[in-house]
């Protein structure tokens, strides 16, 4: 599934212009924890979060994550939205709690192992 | 849903013995930072998290949570335990993800605070 | 049970195996005088907040109550680095946590906020290198909120 669709589907909010959503997601992860997603996202899932720190995007890009989707309307802080947009990680927000994000990406197929 | 509909479909272990594995649960709310679980959770509901130390116990106790699923299995230490047990607060442990566990859930019906209940 | 009742716990910075305790206490002594659900809950959600400031930030610091038939006052006094500026530390997500904390799940700027969403009165004193002194009331009486 491509990141658009996700954005579509769930109707994120997109807080980088220009990223490139043509991406492909292949899981998904949710987690507030850093050291747990350094430890233990798979490559290519989309990674639903409370955190709106700088650290997410260097976190996202180390472990070749899809995107960043903030839950519960999180405010992205200026300076992670522009690492975000310099390393080309893409970075979206929903009114949705975490809970019900990862519950409509999982209905849409997307899964954790 | 049961807490016993809750364990049979994360296949979950309970960690604490002596709740009422009937007590219907009718919200849930994943997190880890325990701020966000004390802003937006609601009464009587479930708290999914991959976080295991003692304020998370306290967190359910004080936003009057009912029961803790902890994830990719992750337990916490026996005076947590000892403390959930106390408060008479049950705590599960499974072997999911939380990505998977909230899944798996939210499939079967289990919302959290937002939309009507299922 | 009626009248006033008060009362003082000691905190501990850093002791976070006993963090919560406190804010723990006081919805046990909350519960006994029969005060309604929603309310204690809201008392004991901005006291544990507070509670877990003082523990992540200060040396020591101590929570005093007082509860009368109209409200629900507690005090939050620490030793501690103190705010240099308040304004800022009540934005939602505003945060000068560590790391190590922000993994224990706490330091994500939502303290204070929470006890300002939960209380009806917050005052916020506070002196650089000396500490910081938060005060909340919650109101007992129906037309309190």
């Amino acid at each position: 599934m491509k990141l658009f669709e996700l954005v579509e589907s769930l109707s994120l909010d997109v807080k980088t212009p220009g990223a490139d959503l043509t991406r492909e997601v292949t899981g998904g992860y949710v987690s507030d924890l850093l050291s747990d997603v350094i430890g233990h996202a798979p490559e290519g899932a989309v990674w639903v979060t409370l955190q709106a720190h700088l650290n997410i995007v260097a976190v996202a890009s180390l472990k070749g994550l899809a995107g960043i989707i903030l839950a519960n309307n999180r405010v992205p802080e200026e300076g992670t939205l522009k690492k975000a947009s310099e390393m080309n990680v893409p970075v979206m927000t929903s009114g949705l709690p975490a809970f019900e994000l990862v519950g409509r990406l999982y209905a849409l197929g997307l899964r954790c192992r | 849903m049961t807490l016993d509909d809750i364990k049979g479909i994360l296949g979950a272990l309970a960690l604490t013995g002596r709740g009422d594995m009937e007590i219907d649960i009718g919200r849930a709310y994943c997190a880890d930072l325990m701020s966000d679980v004390l802003a937006f959770s609601v009464t009587n509901s479930l708290l999914i998290t991959g976080l295991t130390n003692a304020q998370v116990v306290r967190t359910a106790e004080v936003a009057d949570i009912k029961a803790i699923v902890f994830v990719q299995n992750k337990r916490p230490d026996i005076q947590t335990i000892a403390m959930a047990e106390a408060k008479n607060i049950p705590l599960f442990v499974t072997e999911l993800s939380m990505f998977d566990t909230c899944g798996r859930l939210y499939e079967r019906g289990l919302r959290s605070q937002m939309g009507p209940t299922v | 049970m009626t009248g006033n009742s008060d009362g003082v716990f000691f905190l501990t910075g850093k002791d976070f195996a006993n963090a919560g305790s406190a804010s723990s206490n006081l919805k046990g002594i909350l519960e006994k005088r029969g005060i309604p659900a929603e309310i204690i809950r809201r008392a004991s959600i901005a006291a544990f907040e507070a509670e877990m400031n003082v523990i992540i930030y200060a040396v020591a610091g101590m929570m005093h109550y007082t509860i009368t038939p109209e409200t629900i006052k507690v005090v939050l006094q620490d030793m501690g680095p103190g705010i240099p500026d308040i304004g800022l530390a009540m934005q939602e997500g505003y945060s000068t946590a560590p790391d190590y904390i922000r993994e224990m799940g706490f330091g994500s700027g939502m303290g204070l906020p929470n006890i300002k969403r939960n209380a009806d009165k917050l005052t916020i004193n506070s002196v650089v290198g000396e500490g910081t002194t938060v005060e909340f009331v919650i109101s007992l009486e129906r037309s309190g909120r």
